[in-house]
């Protein structure tokens, strides 16, 4: 009997070290008085390490509010988050994650590689980062380093922003609607990049977008919120293997997958 | 995008792309010629006597009679407006600073700021004049006092001016406030900071000139009024000219700077 409780004991002690990100009923609330909103009400939800999580809903649900709540930009007024078991406050100053945000938020006064090298020159880095050189060439802008961010297109800034998220190895990966505003090609080609990256360097990803087929086609889990308050609508796996292409996109299992998101996001 | 940048740089070294750029300002050449004409035209159609306005001419002519007279008053007068540039525009910058990292600072100081600024300046000049006699002290004070305010009020506008997305990925990264300071704030106000700079640099030679009209016997400021009350127009024009000529030169010397500091093409300012 003992001898269970410590093996039962073993197995929920390693299943919560091999969460990325748990979040345990969680609110968020902004402002004050009268003009109180709650942006975010009983939140729960476990993400495991190395997973692809893709997060949708509709505009104003808290998504974007989510993602700032584990990156400790946001406090929360309720509930706890742990992010490899730790409080987003010591996860972000360990630099457990980093943040890709909508527009890639590059300083224009910096090269491309420069831009990448920034996160080594601020805080406390850990010793272990990758070589900057190599991440802009896994992101396919090898021969741009020296380009001042103005001289780069819009997708080529995005690039830059995601290897300057990878140089200091994060675990977690957070992004906000990374591509939302670029056009369907580069998104297209870009996703496929990202689902690369994610298998070489087995990082987890929490990935927001308003993009139906981009949340189906990223993600091995899909978090849908509803608004009003922000909460759990459902966490649906996406039942598609890997690696994914993007022709895959036209199969009966995706298009099905895509009707039963859309019908989600309605109900909503 | 490479090939052009590179079609760029391979033709700015050469005559052509010296031939090119000379004709980009052959439209300003011949206006200014043009205007000088018409000036000559108009003096000698209406027969406009010395006196009152004198012709291109003889304003050349006061030139040549008085180049040591001008050149030994337009030392002064550049000294004046150049100390008084960098004391001016050096205590603004780090009054901005200082109000940028403090609330409170910007709370006591910004008002007092703001009325040393609707002072008119020539109302100022006699009052430092009466304190600090009749050397260098009171010109460059007025000078320093004249670019003192737009600078303080761009560069607290620039060193504010960050994208608050900007912000978010220095705290994600656990930056420091200093490092955000050196790193991000400081860079994108410089944009905001040169524009301050280039009203500075003309502002700052009116501000001298003003200050040496009140009782003084040197600079181009005191030249001006010796030579109006003599009525020898030709040195008056001379005068005038050569205070314009320093302002300009003051103003080329921020915008070399500003295309050495800004390398980055700068975000629409204002
Ligand atoms: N800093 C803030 N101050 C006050 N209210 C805020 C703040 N940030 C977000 N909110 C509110 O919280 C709610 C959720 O916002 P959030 O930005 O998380 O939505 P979102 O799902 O990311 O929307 P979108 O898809 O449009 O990006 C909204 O009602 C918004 O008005
Ligand atoms: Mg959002």
């Amino acid at each position: 009997m003992a001898v269970m409780d410590i093996a039962e004991d073993a197995v929920s002690a390693s299943a919560e070290t091999a969460l990325a990100v748990s979040i345990d009923n969680i609110d968020v609330r902004f402002g004050s008085g009268d003009a109180i909103v709650t942006a975010l009400k009983g939140v729960s939800v476990d993400i495991a390490d190395g997973a692809f999580v893709t997060m949708l809903g509709p505009s104003g649900c808290g998504k974007s509010t989510l993602l700032r709540a584990i990156a400790d930009l946001v406090p929360t007024s309720n509930g706890q988050i742990k992010v490899h078991g730790r409080t987003p406050e010591e996860a972000r100053k360990s630099r457990d994650f980093a943040f890709v945000f909508q527009d890639a938020t590059l300083l224009p006064w910096r090269s491309a590689i420069d831009n990448v090298k920034l996160p080594l020159e601020v805080g406390k880095p850990g010793p272990a980062h990758a070589d900057p050189k190599e991440l802009l060439e896994l992101v396919g802008l090898s021969g741009r380093e020296n380009a001042l961010p103005a001289e780069l297109s819009g997708g080529m800034r995005q690039r830059v922003a995601i290897a300057r998220a990878l140089v200091t190895r994060p675990r977690i990966l957070l992004m906000d609607e990374p591509f939302g505003a670029l056009d369907e090609i580069t998104r297209d080609k870009l996703n496929e990049e990202l689902l690369r990256i994610w298998q070489e360097t087995g990082t987890t990803i929490l990935f927001v977008t308003h993009s139906i087929p981009e949340a189906a086609f990223l993600g091995q889990k899909v978090l849908v919120l509803a608004a009003h308050p922000g909460r759990v609508k459902e966490f649906m796996p996406v039942d598609l293997e890997f690696p994914r292409h993007l022709a895959m996109r036209d199969t009966m299992e995706f298009i099905q997958i895509t009707a039963h998101l859309r019908q989600l996001l309605e109900e909503c | 995008m490479t090939d052009i940048a590179q079609d760029r740089s391979a033709n700015s070294g050469s005559s052509f792309a010296w031939f090119e750029k000379s004709r980009e300002k052959l439209p300003a050449i011949i206006a200014v010629i043009g205007l000088i004409a018409l000036w000559q035209g108009i003096v000698w159609g209406f027969s406009v006597p010395t006196y009152m306005a004198p012709g291109p001419f003889e304003v050349l002519g006061a030139f040549q009679e008085n180049a040591a007279v001008l050149f030994n008053n337009f030392w002064p007068t550049f000294f004046e407006a150049l100390l008084g540039f960098v004391f001016g525009n050096l205590i603004a910058i780090l009054l901005a600073v200082l109000f940028v990292h403090s609330m409170t600072a910007e709370r006591a100081f910004y008002p007092i700021a703001v009325f040393i600024n609707t002072i008119p300046i020539i109302a100022v000049a006699p009052i430092l004049v009466l304190i600090f006699g009749n050397g260098l002290a009171p010109k460059i004070i007025i000078a320093a006092l004249i670019c003192f305010f737009p600078t303080l009020v761009n560069m607290v506008r620039g060193l504010k001016a960050v994208n608050p997305a900007t912000l978010d990925l220095m705290r994600v990264l656990s930056a420091t406030n200093s490092e955000v300071f050196w790193k991000v704030r400081l860079q994108s106000s410089l944009p905001f900071l040169f524009a301050a700079l280039k009203i500075a640099s003309t502002t700052c030679v009116i501000g001298a000139i003003v200050a040496e009209w009140i009782g003084s016997n040197f600079g181009l400021g005191a030249l001006i009024i010796e030579a109006t009350y003599n009525f020898r127009s030709p040195l008056l024009y001379a005068t005038v000219f050569t205070a314009a000529l320093l302002a300009v030169c003051l103003f080329a010397l921020v915008s070399i700077a500003e295309k050495y500091f800004i390398r980055w093409k700068a975000p629409a300012v204002h």
